[in-house]
């Protein structure tokens, strides 16, 4: 058996965390796809700690001004805006 | 359009002359083009028109090529067989009860049916390889850092790459030759910053791979005393009808005068599980952009700014989507970060290891691109284990940031089965030439 059983208490705390609501035939589906899903996982637990060497460097450039979308084009895209900002839902 | 091959048909015209002037091409639906609508294949981005065009549309542009339109896909990237459309499945024009693969499927498909010369698509595990087996074409994944991701809407950054999909393996070659190359703005594309004190301006184009490379050139057709890998651990799995065409490719390879060595990658029996894991925890991280308040299915909803994001993408995002997305935060999440995320990291540097040791021996990799025949539409949407199980041949290459190619190595039952070609880091020439001599 898997060493990481999943209820649909887990399945509906995860969806909080990622900010996606879920109906209930949702997180039935989940809680059994997860379940068989992370028992596959485990197979993670055999492999070895891999020494692994870093074939990347940071790439820095110099912080100049450059052409960009104007505020226009930047807001083309949103559903509601208000004096040429994005506008939210409520925070409180 | 009976396939459904397309999301969005509108024609962007390029300019004037170049390599690619009569050349019609179809663009993967998270390419970004400026001005013409660019969905992902979700809901979400129903109304989304990107204000910018991505690296490799302007180099389309550039070449003179027409794209004639935005190709179906996977929900932003996610399946193997483009059910996961919010815009309906596309049909595999070699035969219509059979999905085309994906999660580049539209793109496939459109060039498969000869709606296009070429097409763009992505490749993420697999993407653009496992299409072009499934529709009988020419698919190039490749290596990380030859092409820019600059426009590409992210699903996994680390292993993602945009390729091209054409009819034969010198077009498709071809079109890398327009693509490929350094761009400032995507910086795993820059080779100017090896020296010490580096980080001036990225103007020394001529370190990176692809500006002394001739890609259409290579596809020569000549594998004379070539050794080509045969990666045993990825035929046990594989249906008997797909492992019988692979042998006759690699018998007529042998025939043409390449040598071939048997290799065992003893890694890659864990690929699939790190892939995935690695995959979705990428996506948790890039898919939280989607909010609806930038763009996107808005919330416009009431109560607080949390509901109304959950409600957002509740409605904007599909199963397979919302799946992954779920999974990821899990794979992250306090307690199994170093359980799950730190051991497909450690499954990752052994996948590269166990590349590196087998080009020691061989210059070429072959496996099966995919392990299966088309599916039939419908028949796997109900198991995701057993579609991600489908990705075993490719994701290793991923993994390990490697160039491969998909040619297509005959049929089966009258369905396409594909040759996979692997090469060592920026060997795009090696698996061209190679692959080439698949079609002699």
């Amino acid at each position: 058996m898997s060493e990481t059983p999943v209820d649909a208490e887990d399945v509906e705390h995860v969806a909080e965390l990622a900010r996606v609501d879920l109906d209930a035939e949702e997180v039935d589906a989940f809680t059994a796809q997860f379940a068989e899903i992370l028992e596959y996982f485990e197979a993670l637990d055999e492999v070895p700690e891999v020494e692994s060497e870093a074939d990347l460097v940071n790439v820095m450039r110099s912080d100049e001004v450059r052409a960009s979308l104007s505020q226009e084009e930047a807001l083309g895209n949103a559903a509601e805006t208000e004096d040429g900002f994005f506008k939210g839902p409520r925070v409180s | 359009m009976s396939l459904n091959a397309f999301i969005t048909e509108e024609t962007i015209e390029g300019d004037g002359d170049g390599p690619l002037a009569d050349m019609t091409v179809a663009v993967k639906d998270n390419i970004s083009t400026e001005g013409v609508r660019t969905t992902c294949g979700s809901a979400m981005l129903e109304t989304y028109v990107p204000p910018y065009d991505a690296t490799v549309v302007e180099r389309l542009k550039g070449a003179g090529a027409t794209i004639i339109g935005k190709a179906n896909m996977d929900e932003f990237g996610m399946g193997g067989t483009t059910e996961t459309s919010a815009y309906g499945a596309t049909k595999n024009p070699v035969d219509e009860g059979h999905v085309p693969g994906g999660s580049s499927g539209g793109s496939a498909a459109a060039v498969a049916a000869g709606e296009a010369d070429l097409a763009l698509g992505s490749d993420t595990g697999g993407s653009v390889r496992n299409p072009a087996a499934f529709c009988g074409v020419v698919g190039i994944k490749p290596t990380y850092g030859l092409v820019s991701r600059y426009g590409l809407v992210a699903y996994a950054n680390s292993l993602e790459q945009i390729g091209p999909i054409a009819r034969n393996v010198e077009d498709a070659a071809a079109l890398l030759d327009v693509i490929s190359g350094p761009d400032p703005r995507d910086s795993t594309t820059r080779f100017d910053v090896g020296g010490e004190g580096s980080g001036a301006a990225a103007t020394a184009d001529d370190t990176h791979p692809a500006t002394d490379s001739e890609y259409a050139a290579a596809a020569d057709g000549d594998v004379d005393s070539t050794t080509i890998g045969v990666v045993t651990d990825l035929l046990d799995g594989a249906d008997d009808r797909v492992v019988e065409r692979f042998e006759a490719a690699i018998d007529d390879l042998r025939a043409q005068g390449a040598e071939t060595v048997d290799v065992s990658l003893e890694s890659v029996e864990h690929a699939v599980q790190a892939y995935y894991v690695i995959a979705m925890s990428e996506a948790s991280s890039n898919l939280a952009r989607f909010d609806g308040v930038r763009y996107g299915k808005s919330g416009g909803y009431e109560g607080n700014w949390n509901d109304a994001f959950a409600s957002a993408r509740e409605e904007g995002f599909g199963e397979e989507v919302k799946r992954r997305i779920l999974l990821g935060t899990f794979a992250l999440s306090a307690g199994y970060h170093d359980k799950y995320y730190k051991k497909a990291q450690d499954a990752r540097a052994w996948v590269k290891h166990d590349f590196d040791d087998a080009f020691e021996r061989a210059d070429v990799l072959a496996t099966p691109t995919m392990p299966v025949l088309p599916p039939a539409l419908g028949e796997s949407l109900d198991d995701p284990l057993q579609l991600y199980l489908m990705d075993a041949n490719t994701v290793p290459v991923n993994l390990a940031n490697l160039p491969a190619i998909s040619v297509p190595a005959g049929e089966a039952d009258g369905l396409p089965v594909g040759l996979q070609l692997i090469g060592p880091k920026f060997g795009e020439e090696a698996i061209i030439r190679a692959a080439s001599a698949v079609e002699n």
